[in-house]
């Protein structure tokens, strides 16, 4: 297989653009997830006001999300991102050494 | 304050990372040394020193100061310059790596095939570079002014002395030893001093209080605006991060594309334990040093709590340590920041003339100058702002050449120029215009202050409207294999080798 890749034949192309478009899924996949929560959340403030002002554990609703506990859950989607990406290499390799 | 602390402190921090680029000076002999400590840097070693690296004057001392002014929305600086990691982790981390680029207009040149690409990349680099320069030469003024009260131009003149020592001595392989030991230093000087804060508050519980419930500061969304600014923030910094020159010559010294993703995940966590500190000084300088808002003098609200709240010798103490940890927050960025501008200036620009190691010198000195010149001219825009600004620029230049360029086949050398092109003159106009102080009022003013989510976008279109219309480069697949495929297949890579174009003294 790898001189398939080398010598750009068709088939070589196909399995290379197959690992970069799992890569680029992946990485799409965590983006979105980081959309779809922290980056949703100065609408959520903006569209429900209470959600400002409200205290949660004795902490305001705003501070305990992003001076807490939005820290655990980037290093979580890093390391859940590394794990994906290292087992999608892994297939590319497996699939490269058996050719 | 007791001055002579202060001093003794900014003196120690000066003396051991000069003592550590002395020493280094002895392993580091070659140019390619110099550039980027030739890979042999263990992975939380490295990761340490990336932090370290990364955690300037606005980390230490500018979070602490918005949020003591102006309260919750200014959470997002932090958590944007965290989240930075991760968006550069999914995208750039593992391919850059791989590209064997030391840096961006190396990547330019590999990726596009284009020496055009290169030398437009060289020009941000130091555009970058020195707008991210300016603010730490301002928050070492601001620091020797508070522990000692000699004038600013002190401070940023001392800085701009030591930088230049350290990096025309050592090179970059002390400087890693120096990063990741200033990463640890950051994170004590400002975690020992929080927890007497605590203890201090907890005493004298419920004491003004009230100021701690202004709803202006208390609640998200404050100010004219507040929906685009805070928008326009996060895409700045969650993109911006990528485009950091100091960040991306780090990742060279990661062993492969594993350890490069690896290494990022560890800097994740090692920013996520230090922005947790901060806020707490923004909040408790809100109850013990609100006067600072007066006085235009937040930015120093992390040096001044420990005597207000603490006082006594261990308030002496405590100040030394948060002054100690300021300076180290100067030194590391700055220096890393000169590193990469004098390598890209001495290898573009300067390396027809002299030798590699001499070019080096010379062009980081003209950095270190330059920059000191801005500092000593522009206006004060808080420190934590003004850093943002430059992450502004990066995320409107080299965000979408990085994005585009690993994972689109499609980008071309006139796009990648044009789309540089337009990004940068449109974010470094708004960014200029603020650092010397124009703030027009209404739209224009929440443009021109957070240019981001109009500058991003717009050079996301350009660059991929104009690669359209033009031909890829012609090795594209073998570049694409040389980004994605793992290193351990034996695979074409094609023949593209930055270290070629360094030229080597020996």
């Amino acid at each position: 297989m790898s001189s398939e890749i080398d010598a750009q034949t068709e088939l070589g192309e196909v399995y290379v653009r197959s690992l970069v478009r799992s890569q680029l899924r992946l990485a799409v996949e965590v983006v979105a997830g980081l959309t779809l929560t922290l980056g949703m959340l100065p609408m959520l403030f903006a569209a429900v006001p209470r959600t400002r002002s409200m205290n949660v554990l004795g902490i305001p609703l705003p501070w305990l999300l992003l001076g807490l506990v939005v820290y655990p859950f980037l290093v979580t989607l890093g390391w859940v991102y590394v794990r994906r990406a290292e087992r999608n290499e892994r297939a590319f390799s497996d699939l490269v050494d058996r050719g | 304050m007791n001055a002579v602390a202060g001093v003794a402190a900014v003196v120690a921090v000066s003396a051991v990372t000069l003592g550590i680029g002395v020493f280094g000076l002895r392993i580091s002999r070659t140019t390619g040394d110099f550039y980027v400590a030739s890979r042999t840097v263990q992975p939380l070693m490295n990761a340490s020193a990336i932090g370290g690296e990364y955690l300037s004057a606005a980390s230490f001392l500018g979070v602490a100061g918005l949020v003591l002014t102006r309260g919750a929305d200014t959470l997002w600086y932090p958590v944007g310059w965290t989240a930075g990691y991760l968006i550069l982790l999914v995208f750039v981390a593992a391919p850059l790596r791989r590209s064997g680029a030391y840096t961006l207009p190396d990547f330019a040149q590999l990726r596009v095939e284009s020496l055009t690409a290169r030398a437009v990349s060289s020009a941000l680099v130091v555009l970058i570079g020195v707008l991210y320069l300016v603010p730490q030469f301002q928050g070492a003024g601001l620091t020797l002014r508070t522990l000692t009260g000699a004038q600013p131009w002190v401070g940023e003149v001392t800085v701009a002395s030591i930088v230049l020592l350290i990096v025309a001595s050592g090179g970059m392989r002390s400087i890693t030893l120096v990063q990741a030991f200033q990463y640890w230093l950051k994170l004590v000087a400002l975690l020992v001093p929080v927890f007497f804060l605590l203890l201090s508050w907890h005493r004298a519980s419920g004491s003004s209080v009230a100021r701690l419930q202004v709803r202006d500061w208390v609640e998200p969304l404050s100010g004219p605006h507040a929906l685009y600014m805070t928008y326009s923030l996060i895409l700045a910094t969650f993109l911006g991060t990528m485009g950091l020159p100091h960040v991306v010559v780090r990742f060279y010294t990661n062993r492969d594309g594993r350890a490069a993703r690896r290494t990022t995940v560890a800097v994740l966590g090692l920013l996520s334990c230090f922005y947790l500190l901060p806020p707490l000084y923004g909040v408790l300088g809100r109850v013990y040093a609100f006067d600072l808002v007066g006085s235009g003098r937040s930015d120093s609200v992390v040096l001044e709590l420990p005597s207000r709240m603490v006082g006594g010798s261990l308030g002496n103490l405590l100040t030394a340590l948060v002054g100690a940890g300021a300076f180290a927050a100067f030194l590391s960025t700055s220096s890393g920041l000169v590193v990469s501008i004098g390598g890209v200036v001495s290898q573009d620009l300067l390396s027809h003339r002299l030798d590699g190691v001499r070019a080096f010198r010379v062009a980081s000195s003209l950095g270190a100058l330059l920059t000191l010149g801005l500092a000593l001219a522009s206006s004060g825009v808080a420190v934590a702002h003004a850093v943002e600004l430059a992450f502004a620029v990066a995320a409107s230049t080299f965000c979408p050449l990085l994005l585009l360029g690993i994972w689109w086949r499609g980008l071309t050398a006139v796009g990648a120029v044009v789309g540089l092109v337009t990004g940068g003159t449109l974010s470094a106009t708004a960014v200029v215009s603020t650092m010397f102080g124009a703030a027009p009022t209404g739209w224009w003013g929440a443009v021109l202050a957070q240019p981001a989510l109009l500058t991003v976008p717009t050079a996301f279109v350009v660059m991929v409207a104009v690669s359209l219309a033009t031909t890829p480069p012609r090795q594209v697949s073998r570049t694409m294999v040389r980004l994605h495929t793992p290193e351990h297949l034996v695979l074409d890579r094609g023949s593209y080798h930055p270290e070629a174009a360094v030229p080597d003294p020996s």
